[in-house]
């Protein structure tokens, strides 16, 4: 490989949960990477995997689940089979993490000002006052009106979409390079939601942070990644540039999820469905995960796709893709 | 659960009209999965093997036991405070003996008795009453229930030692003043409990088409909502068997529960007390073990039951 | 909130006049009173005298009126026994139950929390199971057993700890206490530790309940993606959540470790109000018990009064709540 290593690159990643009752594999065989400045947007339904995906960047995922397999490439370095206290440093000072439900990420009973700073104080050894300078200006980097008075308050003072900034600036404090954003919008009303969206893109662009955006939504992913990887049932299916992957979806899954966007220009027809519902993951059967719910599987889909580049810079995993469309 | 589950409830149902049952044959009894649910713990199931054991104890002692301890003519001053495993001159004292030469192991047969004895009557009568007034309260609604629940909620804000003690000190000493103090001090539980599950059923639909039949208040309260309200009673029931059996054996112990006459194992221990610091421990220690036997063993059973009567705890 | 608290004294008020009443009668018509409130080994012309003078020749109700109204200038009788007012006797005596009492809901707090937190952090773990079968042991077990059992191995077997008094006092603002001295500590100690044994096991479960709830939450996650220490999450983030009910818990439960301190005393012969309680039930010393009966109660219902009065003020729904029924 040439050139500077990217931000993140996750290689045949495999994290399964080993319960009483079977091994569910929540995320298996994922491999992705972003650049620095780069948005990338991973998109799945709920239960895809996508959320175990970040987790395991950041080494946090709950027992009885474990990564069995694969690398986690941060700058080069990999990650898997770190103690815990080498993930810790990087936990909240290079690595992010943004949660989905911001009236739950802030703890009820500390103050504003008690959760900024220890953030902070968990990576650097710096005054208070310094650290409560930083506190105020990361507020204030989000668009927190008066943070010397918010600071002081608790988070049941704060509506949703001011909690979701207190997390964005608690991410931000320590200037990582990479943010793991988890559904970070899906609880704010719309017109929060695009505020939030425009936030990040411009933090992104000017720290040349590195940003993983998860959510379920295609048309936030639409407006704000890079590239994007769609997951289905813990594998990416495809992945390529946003524009071309929605211009022209090759995986029947991506083009399926598009179809069922609802949107102006097809008022009035018939929203598409996917038939069927997301597979479970404890011990799924071999093969594509999506053959239950494919009009294009055949036979040979009860092997497990590999990935291919049919197209150039896109890759998916389907012995069947819409190349047709072209 | 619409079914009634017949648990041994010591509960009065009126006679039972002929020819009439709430719910037909089913492939399973539920009894029997009650049973099968029941041993499937088998701590629960040592717990009741031991309590059974002790009941056969208690009821049995005076067939059973070496020496009637309270017989003058059996003990002998002469064999007071021999320690565990001596022969005396007529039996073997296993556990030693006490002050006045009585055989501990008869002695703590006895105890049991008395303890058992009191602490079942003081449950069944505080069953009765509390599981009446309860269901009154649950019936009628409006301000009966108000008037009830808050004396209830009031005595409960008091714990129960305080109670008794008051009563105790009203009443004096004796078996039965004690049972009442027992009483007084567990009914409100028990309305508590059956009110709660009464409240609940008393809106499904089986009491309103008994109303809708035009079924007399008590045939409506005690043929169908009783029924339906045993499980957790049975449960509360179990568990303050315990409580009642701690409780006598405390103010026993404080000199102001049973008389002289009529032993406990709390009154055991406390007469043992002033030995034990002198080394004469097992005056003290046995009765002590039995005493944590039985209220563990009931206990035990008392979780299980909870664990299988409990309707959300289901599989 | 005025309205409330009003609202509230006023119940107090009505139950503290209940349970005066249940005294009164309590001593009054079901006992013989003569038997009560009087010395048994006085003479016929004294009991006479006394009939007289306590008026128990007049009809019931200005009985009832005359007890009340002494009652309200803090007039309970006068013990038999010691000759002193029965009400200072109490007082004299309070000091050193509250410091067994304050001990025990210390130690309860001191040893529950950090049992049940680890008992919550590891449920499976030998150590969480251990900790949850000591809780339901101190749970089921009678306060007076346990009692024992400390001082046979403590006192006893190993000799390590005095089994009865309070040992040497120094007096601290005029009161005496023991906490302060070498001795006394080592006598406050397993008192303490058994009034407080019953507490202990509810904090455990408690804070058990607790940590295991909170440790779900997506703070404590977001804490760690932080990067703070597990130390901090833990000693920060989840204690912080579970102190605020344990603590309302205790508060709650003080009154009731006062009452179980008869028990305690008793097995440790420690002189506090529910020895003299005791000692006074089998002297026949009526009217101390029916001081400390009559103060119990009283201290009860304001202890009541008070949580439910904090609570409201803490959680608004309690008190519309009330308004609406």
């Amino acid at each position: 490989m040439n050139g500077p290593a990217p931000t993140l690159q996750v290689e045949g990643l495999r994290t399964h949960f080993f319960t009483k009752v079977g091994v569910v594999k929540a995320v298996d065989d994922v491999s992705f990477s972003v650049d620095r400045g780069e948005v990338l947007g991973l998109v799945g339904e709920s239960g895809s995997g996508k959320s175990v995906t970040g987790f395991s960047i950041l080494g946090l995922v709950d027992p009885p689940g474990r990564i069995t397999d694969g690398r986690i490439l941060f700058k080069g370095e990999d990650l898997v089979g770190r103690s815990e206290s080498q993930w810790r440093t990087l936990r909240g000072a290079r690595i992010a993490m943004i949660f989905q439900d911001p009236m739950m990420t802030l703890n009820p009973v500390l103050r504003i000002d008690t959760q900024m700073i220890e953030a902070i104080r968990a990576h650097e050894k710096v005054s208070d006052a310094t650290a409560r300078q930083r506190a105020r200006d990361a507020l204030g980097q989000v668009g927190i009106p008066s943070p010397d008075e918010r600071l002081k308050a608790y988070p049941h003072q704060f509506s949703g979409g001011m909690r979701q900034r207190v997390a964005i600036a608690i991410a931000l404090i320590n200037k990582p390079d990479l943010i793991i954003a988890d559904e970070p919008t899906t609880a704010l009303d719309v017109t929060i939601q695009a505020q939030i969206l425009f936030e990040a893109q411009k933090l992104c662009r000017e720290t040349g942070t590195a940003l993983i955006w998860i959510t379920h939504d295609l048309t936030v992913v639409a407006g704000l990644a890079d590239r994007i990887c769609v997951m289905y049932a813990g594998k990416i299916v495809e992945q390529g540039r946003i524009d071309d992957v929605l211009d022209r979806p090759l995986h029947p899954y991506t083009h399926g999820l598009i179809g069922s966007v609802p949107s102006r220009n097809k008022r009035g027809q018939p929203l598409e469905q996917i038939p069927g519902m997301t597979p479970s993951l404890m011990n799924p059967p071999p093969g594509c995960g999506f053959r239950a719910r494919c009009a294009r599987a055949a036979a040979e889909c009860v092997r497990d796709p590999d990935i291919t580049s049919p197209v150039d810079g896109r890759q998916i995993r389907c012995f069947h893709p819409h190349l047709e469309d072209a | 659960m619409s079914s009634p589950v017949p648990a041994p409830a010591p509960i009065p149902t009126p006679t039972d009209v002929e020819g009439e049952t709430v719910v037909g044959e089913q492939a399973e009894s539920p009894w029997r999965r009650f049973l099968s649910d029941f041993f499937e713990s088998r701590i629960a199931v040592a717990g009741l093997v031991v309590f059974v054991f002790l009941i056969l104890a208690a009821l049995f002692a005076p067939y059973v036991t070496p020496q009637n301890p309270y017989d003058l003519m059996q003990i002998s001053i002469m064999d007071g405070r021999l320690p565990p495993g001596t022969q005396g001159e007529m039996i073997h004292y296993w556990l030693g003996t006490d002050d006045q030469g009585r055989d501990m192991l008869s002695g703590i047969f006895y105890g049991l008795r008395t303890s058992l004895g009191v602490g079942a009557a003081s449950t069944v009568i505080a069953l009765f009453i509390g599981g009446a007034i309860g269901l009154i309260a649950a019936y009628f609604g409006g301000r009966v229930d108000a008037m009830i629940m808050r004396v209830a909620d009031l005595q409960l804000s008091f714990p129960a030692i305080l109670i008794a003690l008051i009563l105790v000190s009203i009443l004096g000493q004796g078996v039965e003043k004690i049972i009442i103090a027992l009483v007084a001090v567990q009914w409100a539980y028990y309305a508590r409990t059956i009110r709660g599950t009464a409240l609940v059923e008393r809106r499904k639909e089986y009491v309103e088409a008994a109303t809708c039949l035009a079924l007399s208040h008590r045939r409506i309260v005690f043929r169908h909502l009783l029924p339906n309200c045993t499980p957790p009673l049975i449960v509360v029931g179990t568990v303050q068997v315990a409580h009642a059996i701690s409780l006598e054996a405390t103010l026993s112990f404080l000199g102001i529960g049973l008389p002289i006459t009529e032993p406990s194992l709390g009154l055991l221990i406390k007469n043992g007390f002033d030995y034990m610091l002198s080394g004469d421990y097992w005056i003290s220690f046995y009765p002590g073990v039995a005493l944590l036997i039985t209220i563990v063993s009931i206990n035990l059973v008392g979780d299980q039951l909870r664990d299988v009567l409990n309707p959300r705890l289901k599989r | 909130m005025l309205v409330f608290t009003i609202r509230r004294l006023m119940q107090s008020v009505i139950v503290l006049f209940v349970m005066s009443l249940i005294v009164f009668i309590g001593i009054y018509a079901v006992g013989n009173p003569v038997d009560i409130l009087i010395n048994p080994e006085a003479d016929i012309a004294e009991q006479e005298a006394t009939i007289r003078r306590l008026g128990l020749d007049r009809p019931l109700w200005s009985q009832y009126f005359s007890f009340l109204n002494s009652a309200l200038y803090g007039d309970l009788g006068t013990s038999f026994v010691h000759n002193e007012p029965a009400l200072e006797l109490i007082f004299e005596r309070l000091p050193a139950t509250l410091e067994i009492a304050v001990g025990a809901v210390g130690l309860a707090i001191v040893i529950g929390i950090p049992a049940g937190m680890v008992a919550g952090l590891r449920p499976d773990s030998l150590i969480g199971k251990t900790i949850m079968s000591g809780s339901i042991l101190g749970f089921s077990l009678p306060t007076f057993w346990v009692g024992l059992m400390l001082i046979m191995l403590f006192a006893v077997m190993l000799g390590w700890l005095p089994a009865s008094g309070r040992g040497d006092t120094v007096d601290l603002f005029g009161v005496p206490v023991s906490f302060l001295t070498w001795d006394g500590l080592t006598h406050i100690l397993l008192p303490a530790f058994n009034l407080a044994l019953f507490k202990m096991s509810l904090v455990i479960r408690l804070s058990r309940a607790g940590t295991r709830e909170v440790m779900l939450q997506d703070y404590v996650k977001f804490s760690r993606a932080k990067g703070l220490s597990e130390s901090r999450v833990i000693l920060v983030h989840v204690l912080k959540n579970i102190l605020i009910p344990v603590v309302t818990v205790l508060g709650l439960e003080l009154g009731n470790v006062i009452a179980f301190a008869v028990v305690t005393e008793t097995v440790f012969a420690w002189p506090g109000i529910g020895k003299l309680l005791i000692d006074s039930i089998g002297l026949l010393d009526r009217p101390v018990v029916v001081a400390y009966l009559l103060l119990t109660v009283t201290m009860f219902i304001l202890i009541n009064f008070v949580v439910d009065v904090l609570y409201s003020v803490l959680d608004p729904r309690v008190r519309l709540g009330d308004m609406k029924s």
